[in-house]
C-alpha cells in the first residue's frame, strides 16, 4: 500500500515520538524517500520539538528560586503543630 | 530537565518526615523548574505563576506523609500545582474569557502544515539570538491551553507520556492526540518564520530517527 501525503502529517507527532507501529514506520519511510514536502515538515516539525526543548526559550524569573526557598525557609522554622 | 531519583526522593522523603527539615528544598528542586512553567502555561501571568509556585511547595511539605510513592514524586507534585492553579483560576476567573475545558479533542486531525521544499536545520546556538526564543515562546503561548499544557509538559519539561497524562488527569490517547495537535499548529505557525533562523552555508538536517 502507498500512503499518502495527509496520511503522513497524520502520524508526524507519532513519528517523531517513534510510537508508530513497525509496518506503518516502513510505509512512511518509503513515502519519505521520494516526497520532498513531507521530509521538509518531517524535519522542521522535529527541529521545532528540538528547539523547544532547550532551557533557553523558557527562562525562569531572575531570583525564583531563591525567592522559593526563603518562602520554605519560612515555612520550616515553624513549630512542629503549626505545619500540619 | 532533571532526571526523577525515585531512591533519593524516597529516603528524602524518609528523613524530612523524621526530622530532617532542611533537606525539603534538596527534595523540591528538581521539581521547581516544572512547576513554574506548568503554572505559568495555566495562568499566563509571571506573579501569578511565581506565587502559585510558593503556595503550591508550601502544600506539598504540609502533605508529604501523605505521599504514597504510586506514582512519580514530581508527577504527585506537579498534580498539586496544577489543583492549585485551577483554584486560583476560578478565584480570578471573571478576568478570563476562555472556559477552562471548552477546547475537545473531538475535532478532525485534519490540517495543513507549512509547505516547504526544504528545511534546514536551526541550530539550538541560535537561541543566543534573542528573537528565536521570543518567536518559540509567543507561538506557544498562543496555543490553546489544552494543547499548551501538553506542550510544555511533554516538549518542554520532557516528561514522558504517561507523565504527562497523569499530571493532566487525562487519557495517554489524549496526550497524544493533544501534542500531535500542538505540534502540528506550531509548525505551521513557526516554520515559514524559523526558516530565517537558518545558517547560511549548506548543512541540511540530518536522517530520519
Amino acid at each position: 500500500m502507498r500512503i499518502d501525503c495527509k496520511h503522513v502529517w497524520q502520524h508526524i507527532s507519532a513519528y517523531i515520538e517513534n510510537d508508530v507501529d513497525p509496518q506503518l514506520r516502513a510505509e512512511i519511510d518509503r513515502h519519505l524517500e521520494t516526497c520532498e514536502i513531507c521530509s521538509a515538515v518531517l524535519d522542521s516539525t522535529r527541529n521545532v520539538v528540538i528547539l523547544m526543548a532547550d532551557d533557553r526559550v523558557f527562562e525562569l524569573p531572575r531570583g525564583y528560586s531563591e525567592r522559593l526557598h526563603a518562602r520554605i525557609d519560612r515555612e520550616l522554622e515553624k513549630p512542629p503543630d503549626r505545619n500540619i | 530537565m532533571t532526571i526523577p531519583n525515585p531512591e533519593f526522593e524516597a529516603d528524602c522523603i524518609r528523613r524530612i518526615l523524621a526530622g530532617e527539615k532542611h533537606l525539603f528544598h534538596e527534595l523540591i528542586r528538581p521539581c521547581e523548574r516544572s512547576i513554574y512553567f506548568l503554572l505559568f502555561s495555566v495562568l499566563k501571568n509571571e506573579t501569578e505563576a511565581e506565587d502559585v509556585a510558593q503556595e503550591t511547595v508550601i502544600k506539598v511539605y504540609q502533605n508529604l506523609d501523605k505521599f504514597r510513592g504510586e506514582s512519580q514524586f514530581r508527577t504527585w507534585v506537579l498534580s498539586i500545582a496544577r489543583n492549585e492553579a485551577l483554584g486560583r483560576l476560578r478565584k480570578i476567573s471573571n478576568r478570563r474569557e476562555d472556559s477552562l475545558e471548552a477546547d475537545t479533542d473531538e475535532q478532525t486531525g485534519d490540517y495543513t502544515p507549512a509547505i516547504l521544499t526544504s528545511w534546514r536545520e536551526i541550530p539550538t546556538e541560535a537561541l543566543e539570538k534573542k528573537e528565536l526564543g521570543n518567536l518559540l515562546r509567543k507561538a506557544i503561548e498562543g496555543l490553546p491551553e489544552i494543547y499548551r499544557n501538553v506542550v510544555l509538559l511533554r516538549d518542554i519539561e520532557e516528561l514522558d507520556i504517561r507523565e504527562t497524562a497523569a499530571v493532566l488527569k487525562i487519557s495517554e490517547a489524549s496526550v497524544k492526540v493533544r501534542l500531535h495537535r500542538a505540534r502540528a499548529l506550531l509548525q505551521r505557525d513557526l516554520a515559514p518564520q524559523l526558516k530565517g533562523f537558518a545558517p547560511s552555508k549548506r548543512r541540511w538536517f540530518g536522517g530520519r530517527a
